[in-house]
């Protein structure tokens, strides 16, 4: 999957993560999180499965997090990725 | 001779404030209070050094503690619970001297056996006469009940008291009277009455804090207590309070009156009063206007002093008169011990309070509250401060499943019987991490920025640094 | 036994993530109405994956996806089929017409997916005066296992004016309900759209099942008790049936015709009653010895 231009998904809501991407050579990942002692760790390794996943090499990913449990985390990258991914 | 001082300053000086001493402040104007502040900006601006802190709770309105910290005016506390910016400061070091924490009961009753001295009691009153009998039913700064300030007013080797509200001779009633009072003081303004305390304090609208409410009147319907004469107390939060909405059907199905309401009162406690679930109330510190209406109108709803509340050699406390108190919990771990002093990360937000009083006392404590907060599980392997002895606590109510302590086989087996979710809290414990995944086991620094004190005056815990 | 059905909507993770935890006997993730236009691509993936990892604890799991005629519900149908919830909800369901074209793509989407074909179920949302006159043939059509009445919708669509005794909808009621049963399958009512008014809703819930409704559905988690309770048997009526069945059974054992109890006859139809009552009584743990 190819990263064509900048887009989100998620909010800031307790419970949930903003994550966007945007298009960069090889993956750069950053994280911002509520629970980033205790998760962060889990988080990062749950992005890099998406991209994985999605077979996405290049791209600059935020992460802002507000406590998403994995399944939401996983949820919001995948449709960010789809987002940045998509034609106009 | 007359009590009566004309400015703050000359207060102080009269009462012989001096470097080193020992002063105490009630907290029943929360986060309205202006007393303590105002009392050691005078203090630094006499040039004062070296106080140790004597506060029943330290709030975010008193964040320019951290000022008096740093320049030495203040260098020991001693609290039964902080929060806002001087509790995040104190985990990061600010202070050399660890905090020593107590609960409610534990503070007075260290207070009242000397084993706490106290140089100075400020009184913030919100009602007053020139000789100094005070209570806080009136005036612009009313907050009813004094219970934390009555320890004070009696060991303290001086009182001064500080109003805003200076009534003709007699004030009436007086809760604290002029035998021990030694000054008296009127200043512009002692709290903000926003602060001091909320308009109303609503029920919970959540979902999932009705839902483990729902459960916790459940638990208490199935534990064989809910008899005549049934007393109870619950926290003003959340769930906690919105226990009493379940708890109405339960006594009116039954055709019960509970004996007495205890702990912090809510308007929602002085609803069941005056509709006759409950016959009276006892009171050490009021929630919200409602209340305070309450115990100054109503004879059932009586104002009591910490050291009756909630200590725990005294000759007789109420806290072992109850039969079931609902508590909350920021972590609780699988031996059922419970954190009500630091978050996930270690950061001090809170303190026992009466947590560790009523658990101690109560023929059932139950904790509620949700399986996960965001991604945090609220069952730990260990909690990171033990505020309340696991041995204390009964049972863990959750909006998934309860969890019953292996000491108390009988409880259990009577929740299984009532086809209520009892799970092993190890159980609980595997089910929220299946959702959120385990937790890292985060290091704490090295330096003891708190001692939590159990109520008895033995050492429960302490609580570190966090790790830069 | 699905008497209350939850909708919880389709983007929130915080309620999504504490769904079943509400005595609702089924939820209704929603896809349609509770997500903004440029959300549904995340509704759609955060309800898959939810789905797959928190196992939610309920009778039924009910998908409802956006309407026939967006570009969206293709989309919805390729995510949410593979997961077989026990119910996918098409919305302003008009006739049969769409119901087979739904089919079609159903087939499709069961194909591809290596999905057994024709195991995706269908609770139909009636919500326009188009559909409630099609209720019937909407009932029979492939696939459909149930029917609710959407009354907002279909009350707008009347020009009628909606209000809390809801004789304005009672011709939808009933012929849904008579179409359903006719069908031999289920109907659900609309929602009560107060949160607050508690008592509101309990009337509400009593007058459906009255109506013969099987159950309905909620927006509110603080609706779901008084749904429940207007749905189940009352204690007074297992206790009838239970008489009903003992007088019948020791009819049969004397031989006797006619029988009556309390002055009344009773004949097959109140005895079939009478073993539904049981049946439903059995189904939700209550104590019939002890009543």
């Amino acid at each position: 999957m190819n990263i064509i231009r900048t887009a989100a998904c998620g909010t800031l809501e307790s419970s949930d993560a903003l994550i966007t991407v945007a298009p960069g050579d090889g993956l750069q990942i950053s994280i911002q999180s509520v629970v980033l002692r205790q998760f962060g760790a889990q988080i990062e390794a749950s992005v890099r499965d998406v991209l994985r996943e999605l077979e996405v090499t290049g791209a600059i990913i935020t992460v802002e997090d507000r406590g998403a449990v994995d399944c939401v985390l996983r949820a919001r990258c995948e449709t960010a990725l789809r987002r940045a991914a998509k034609e106009e | 001779m007359t009590k009566l001082k004309s400015t703050l300053r000359s207060a102080l000086e009269a009462a012989g404030l001096t470097s080193g001493m020992t002063v105490s402040f009630h907290h029943h104007l929360r986060n309205g209070d202006h007393v303590l502040n105002m009392v050691l900006d005078e203090a630094a601006a006499m040039g004062i050094k070296n106080l140790t802190l004597q506060a029943s709770s330290i709030f975010p309105v008193h964040a320019p503690l951290i000022g008096h910290i740093q320049s030495g005016v203040v260098t020991g506390i001693e609290t039964a619970y902080m929060s806002g910016p001087v509790a995040d400061a104190i985990s990061h070091a600010l202070l050399a001297r660890p905090v020593v924490f107590r609960s409610h009961g534990g503070r007075a009753q260290a207070i009242a056996s000397g084993r706490v001295h106290i140089d100075i009691a400020f009184i913030a009153a919100p009602c007053a006469d020139c000789a100094g009998n005070l209570n806080g039913l009136y005036g612009p700064a009313a907050c009813g009940s004094l219970g934390y300030a009555f320890t004070d007013a009696r060991y303290a080797d001086c009182v001064v008291a500080i109003t805003d509200h200076l009534v003709p001779y007699p004030a009436a009633p007086a809760s604290i009277d002029e035998t021990q009072v030694d000054y008296v003081v009127q200043v512009p303004c002692i709290g903000d009455p926003g602060g001091i305390v909320s308009g109303t304090t609503s029920v919970t609208r959540d979902p999932v804090g009705l839902r483990i409410a729902e459960y916790a009147a459940q638990v208490m319907a199935s534990s064989g207590l809910l008899q005549e004469g049934f007393s109870f107390q619950t926290g003003a939060g959340g769930a906690s309070l919105a226990v009493t909405e379940y708890l109405k059907p339960l006594l009116r199905a039954r055709g019960i009156t509970a004996g007495f309401g205890m702990g912090g009162i809510t308007g929602a406690m002085v609803d069941m009063l005056e509709n006759g679930y409950v016959r009276s109330l006892l009171d050490v510190q009021c929630f919200d206007l409602r209340a305070v209406a309450s115990i100054r109108d109503n004879p059932a709803h009586q104002e009591i002093p910490a050291l009756r509340y909630a200590a725990p050699i005294a000759r007789g406390s109420a806290v072992d008169q109850l039969s079931c108190v609902v508590l909350g919990a920021t972590e609780i771990d699988v031996d059922f011990n419970v954190n009500v002093h630091t978050d996930s990360s270690g950061v001090i937000l809170g303190g026992s309070g009466g947590h560790s009083d009523t658990a101690a006392g109560a023929q059932l404590t139950m904790i509620v509250a949700p399986l996960m907060r965001a991604r945090l599980p609220i069952v730990v392997d260990r909690v990171g401060c033990i505020s309340t002895p696991g041995s204390t606590v009964d049972v863990l109510v959750t909006q998934r499943g309860i969890a019953v302590h292996p000491a108390r086989r009988e409880l259990r087996d009577a929740l299984v019987a009532a086809h209520l979710p009892v799970y092993d809290i190890h159980a609980l414990r595997d089910m929220a991490r299946r959702i959120t995944g385990t937790p890292a086991v985060l290091p704490h620094g090295h330096r003891v920025v708190g001692v939590v004190e159990y109520r008895d005056g033995s050492l429960l815990d302490q609580i570190f640094a966090l790790d830069e | 036994m699905l008497r209350s059905l939850l909708f919880v909507p389709g983007n929130s993770p915080a309620m999504l993530l504490n769904a079943d935890i509400h005595r609702a006997d089924g939820i209704i993730l929603d896809l349609e109405d509770a997500v903004a236009p440029d959300q549904k691509d995340a509704a759609r993936i955060l309800v898959r994956n939810a789905v797959r990892t928190l196992q939610y604890a309920v009778q039924a799991l009910i998908i409802r996806i956006n309407p026939l005629d967006t570009a969206f519900c293709r989309e919805d149908l390729e995510t949410i089929v593979p997961l077989r919830p026990a119910f996918i909800m098409p919305t302003k369901v008009a006739g049969e017409g769409d119901i087979r074209a739904l089919d079609q793509m159903l087939r499709e989407i069961e194909r591809k997916n290596g999905v057994e074909e024709g195991v995706t179920r269908l609770l139909a949302l009636i919500e326009t005066a188009c559909g409630i006159e099609n209720a019937y043939a909407i009932a029979r059509a492939p696939r459909v296992r149930a029917l609710m009445l959407g009354a907002e919708d279909y009350t707008a669509d009347l020009r009628a004016i909606r209000s809390r005794e809801s004789g304005e909808i009672a011709y939808a009621r009933s012929r849904i309900v008579n179409a359903a049963r006719a069908a031999g399958i289920d109907a659900f009512d609309t929602p009560f759209t107060d949160v607050n008014d508690v008592d509101g809703l309990l009337n509400d819930a009593q007058a459906a099942r009255a109506l013969g409704f099987s159950g309905k559905a909620a927006i509110s988690p603080r609706h779901i008790a008084g749904i429940n309770a207007a749905f189940s048997p009352t204690a007074a009526e297992v206790r009838y049936a239970r008489q009903v069945l003992d007088v019948i059974e020791e009819a049969q054992r004397l031989g006797r015709g006619a029988v009556s109890l309390r002055g009344k006859m009773i004949d097959k139809p109140i005895v079939e009653r009478a073993r539904q009552t049981l049946q439903m009584a059995h189904a939700l743990n209550m104590e019939v010895d002890e009543l």
